[in-house]
Parts: structure tokens; C-alpha cells; sequence
């Protein structure tokens, strides 16, 4: 009987590239956020508190937030702004609320008031459907209510540039 | 062979997707980025050691932890 271990035979090595290969698939899967084309799932469908507004033909910036994050806090004013300067030709922008405590988004809001739709994903469950990188993380939708662009963080003007740029090409 | 080879595999993916690891989600950091939670709350006093540090031993750094943090951005 041939008991000698050959660590190169063919099959050994196939088979650990295969659960390699299956590992680092999994592992990128759970990972991958929404990719841009594909459709954001139905807000109404995730128990979010708050108003969902009807979203249908419109351009949707949908943006995940908590108070906790300091990027966030930078990117409401901007938001505001763009909300005010694009309501009227079509733009619905929706801030999501991921903190824990509502008390906290409540105190956030004092301090950074905001004219458009808050929601708040208590559950946390639209945002593990959605799988943000990070925060805050935002999303543009398209009329149709397929995502756009996505924004990992927010980084100041730079951001600020790419939503108009962005928002004004999606409303002409 | 092919059951030594089969184990093999199993092997591997558990130990893979059995670490026990769990990623933190972004969205849950909100403990990791309370101001309690940094361990050089005073800026000013961590800049004079990491400076008497350096004088007394020509070594700096390597005080700071990665992986810590809200992870904004």
C-alpha cells in the first residue's frame, strides 16, 4: 500500500483552491454593498419609523447617518442645501437614522436641523440589506429607483461637487 | 485518499468560517466611537511623553492601536 503524502499531487491543490475560491466568494458576498444599476429595495418594506415618503419618478439621495459620526455631521448642512436648491425640479432626499438610541438622533437633530425626510432604521434592517461600507454611506437613485452612484463616506467639497454634478445630470 | 482529501477541504472552509471572528458593521461603532472609549484623552500631555520618549530613547510611535474607531470614511 502506497502511504506516502505527496503535497503536490494535482487534487490536493485543486481542491484547496476550491475552498479558497469558496471561501474568499462567500466572504465577498456577504461583504458587497448594492452595486450601482441595481434597484434600492422598497423603503416600505423595512418597518422604517417615520414617514416614508412616495418616492416614485423622482431622484432619491438616501443617505445612512448616526450621531455618533462625525462625517455625518459635516454632511447635513450640504445636504440641506442641495434639498433646498432641488426640491422643486424633483429631488427627495431621505436621511436614514442607524444610531441605537433615538434620543441621540433626537439631539442630533437640534444641532443639525434638517428640512427634509428623516427615517429611522431601528432594526437595522434596511441597512443589512443594503450592506453600507461605512458611515455615513449614500445613495443616488435614478426616476426609475435604481441606484445611481453610491458615496462611501463623505468627504466635504469633494462630495458636495459630485452630488450636484450628479444630481443636475439625473433632473435634466 | 479521496476521504483524506475531502476532510482536507472541510477542513479548510471551517476553518475559514468558524474562527469565530465577527466583523463589527459600520453602523455599529457607535460604542467604539464614544470619546470614553480612546485611551489618550489628553492630546497635549500624549504629545509631551511620546517627546520625552523620543529624547530619552530614540524611538518614537507605536502607540496607537488600528481597527479602532467609528471607521467613518
Amino acid at each position: 500500500m502506497n502511504t506516502s503524502y505527496n503535497k503536490n499531487h494535482p487534487t490536493r491543490t485543486k481542491l484547496i483552491a476550491t475552498a479558497a475560491a469558496s471561501f474568499l466568494g462567500v466572504m465577498l458576498a456577504v461583504a458587497a454593498p448594492l452595486k450601482e444599476g441595481e434597484a434600492f429595495p422598497d423603503l416600505n418594506q423595512f418597518g422604517l419609523e417615520g414617514a416614508v415618503p412616495d418616492i416614485h419618478g423622482k431622484v432619491v439621495l438616501v443617505d445612512f447617518f448616526a450621531s455618533w459620526c462625525h462625517p455625518c455631521q459635516e454632511s447635513f448642512p450640504v445636504m440641506e442645501e442641495l434639498y433646498k436648491q432641488y426640491a422643486a425640479k424633483g429631488l427627495v432626499v431621505i436621511a436614514i437614522n442607524l444610531d441605537k438610541n433615538k434620543s441621540d438622533m433626537d439631539d442630533f437633530l437640534k444641532s443639525h436641523p434638517a428640512s427634509f425626510v428623516i427615517l429611522r432604521d431601528a432594526g437595522n434592517k434596511l441597512v443589512s440589506r443594503v450592506k453600507i461600507p461605512t458611515m455615513p454611506s449614500s445613495f443616488l437613485l435614478d426616476r426609475d429607483g435604481k441606484v445611481h452612484a453610491f458615496h462611501r463616506g463623505f468627504k466635504g467639497a469633494e462630495t458636495r461637487k459630485q452630488y450636484i454634478e450628479e444630481i443636475e445630470a439625473l433632473l435634466k | 485518499m479521496k476521504t483524506r482529501h475531502l476532510l482536507l477541504a472541510v477542513l479548510l472552509a471551517a476553518t475559514g468560517l468558524l474562527t469565530g471572528c465577527q466583523n463589527v458593521q459600520p453602523w455599529e461603532r457607535g460604542n467604539l466611537a464614544d470619546p470614553a472609549m480612546d485611551t489618550g484623552r489628553d492630546p497635549l500631555g500624549g504629545m509631551m511623553s511620546e517627546h520625552l520618549w523620543f529624547s530619552r530613547e530614540a524611538a518614537s510611535g507605536g502607540r496607537g492601536v488600528g481597527g479602532g474607531g467609528c471607521g467613518c470614511n
